[in-house]
């Protein structure tokens, strides 16, 4: 066991585990949208709106989150159009295209979360709210949205976490993430098991975190 | 379309056995999966303290950890540990390990992670009762197992461990990384080689949409076998 190793590769991976944040929070911010927006379609009375927009979280829930990282990288950069528009400033470097193809994933993922939550509120809430006089706006975002996300909060925690470990492959596309650091490292000392503790130690140690936040807050928001 | 010829002209027969392959280390990652899973879910539900914190840490390590890092750890770490213990045997030559042994190792110990959960759950929800009526009528302990626990335990587990194929058959994808031409290495080269990525990978989800669609036909007809008599 090369303990100077760890101990010197700790502040790199330290700097990396930044980058890994940062694609973790934007792509959950942006995500968190996405499956707003499509967990409203999929309750949509619409069969075309509501087969669309199950036709996305089926596509990007059943297809490994690698080739959509290669199909927004390298696929994209093909269409000749897409090179001459503004989108391309975005779309030519790695850690956007990333980011994108994360929250489109998660995006998937959160709109099942809040969907089958949004499902399994009583009916007896609505209608209490409707006999009421509430307006069917203000049930939604007084009565409805509440109960989702506190439904939904355990699932989500475990999405948050299934993301983190998803920005690893932000690596796959030059990025020097934490685990693009870890194999940097790897490889240049063939040391594995010695960088794998320290790396995967902050992994674990941020899961916890997350873990732990996620529970937090399910007790605070306990009804 | 004629990208996806078969023989000479195009890569139809490539990315055709491509997803054989794919399928190949799903399948044996999934086997070895189950393998983990016989050994850690036992400890998981053990009495004892300490083989409860092996269980413990073996599944919430794998689950915490990213799945690219594990594969780097077997691919770096694999032959480094067996030309360890070939030199203390007084073997010193360089060895490689096949990457498909490697590879669905590596997708064999994340996959076993979540099925030792699975089991875990499927074994936590049976009726104490049960076992307590098959205690009472003398049956033997490992009859109990595979006659009472085992064909109530796999009812609940399918559903579940369904999820595990898929979280499986996806995870292999990465091991693209360590040169295994499955569906996305075989999707890269033809990529380079014919700069139309979008054309390849594009076709590379359809394959995996095609591989989780079937299989999860499959697995609804073997959760009716199962569930039936409820």
């Amino acid at each position: 066991m090369d303990f100077e190793l760890m101990i010197n590769s700790l502040p790199k991976l330290l700097n990396a585990t930044v980058i890994t944040l940062k694609l973790l929070s934007l792509s959950l911010f942006f995500g968190l949208f996405i499956g707003f927006l499509f967990a409203v379609l999929r309750m949509n009375k619409n069969p075309i709106i509501n087969k669309f927009a199950y036709g996305y979280s089926y596509v990007f829930r059943g297809t490994p989150l690698l080739v959509q990282i290669f199909i927004i990288y390298y696929g994209l950069g093909q269409v000749e159009y897409l090179r001459s528009t503004v989108l391309w400033v975005i779309l030519k470097e790695p850690y956007w295209c990333a980011i994108i193809a994360f929250a489109l994933n998660t995006g998937a993922y959160t709109s099942e979360i809040l969907r089958s939550a949004f499902q399994t509120i009583k009916l007896g809430m609505i209608e209490a709210g409707k006999s009421l006089g509430i307006s069917s706006k203000i049930i939604f975002y007084k009565i409805q949205i509440p109960i989702a996300i506190r439904q939904s909060l355990p699932a989500y925690g475990n999405e948050i976490i299934l993301m983190l470990k998803g920005t690893s492959l932000a690596s796959t596309v030059t990025l020097m993430d934490l685990t693009g650091v870890a194999k940097y490292i790897i490889s240049t000392t063939f040391k594995p098991i010695e960088v794998f503790i320290v790396a995967g130690g902050i992994y674990l140690f941020m899961t916890f975190l997350v873990h732990n936040t996620i529970k937090y807050l399910e007790r605070k928001f306990s009804y | 379309m004629e990208l996806l010829a078969f023989g000479k002209t195009g890569w139809g027969d490539e990315l055709f056995y491509a997803t054989l392959m794919t399928l190949a280390v799903s399948v044996t990652a999934m086997l070895i999966g189950f393998f983990f899973a016989l050994i850690f879910t036992p400890l998981k539900l053990s009495k004892n303290k300490f083989l409860n914190l092996i269980g413990n840490f073996y599944t919430t390590v794998i689950r915490g950890v990213p799945e690219l890092l594990v594969i780097y750890l077997f691919f770096f770490g694999g032959s480094g540990t067996i030309m360890f213990v070939a030199s203390m045997f007084g073997y010193f030559e360089y060895i490689e390990i096949n990457a498909f042994i490697t590879g669905s190792f590596a997708i064999g110990i994340i996959s076993g992670a979540y099925s030792t959960e699975v089991f875990r759950g499927a074994i936590q929800s049976i009726d104490k009762g049960q076992f307590e009526a098959s205690k009472v009528l003398g049956i033997k302990k490992h009859i109990q197992f595979y006659k009472v626990i085992l064909p109530q335990m796999l009812r609940l587990a399918i559903p579940n461990l369904s999820n595990v194929w898929q979280i499986t058959l996806k995870d292999t994808s990465l091991i693209s990384v360590t040169g295994l031409v499955e569906i996305m290495r075989q999707s890269y080269i033809a990529a380079g080689s014919t700069r139309d990525p979008l054309f390849f990978y594009s076709f590379a989800a359809v394959l995996y949409l095609l591989l989780t669609y079937f299989s999860m036909k499959l697995i609804n007809k073997l959760e009716l076998k199962y569930s039936r008599g409820y």
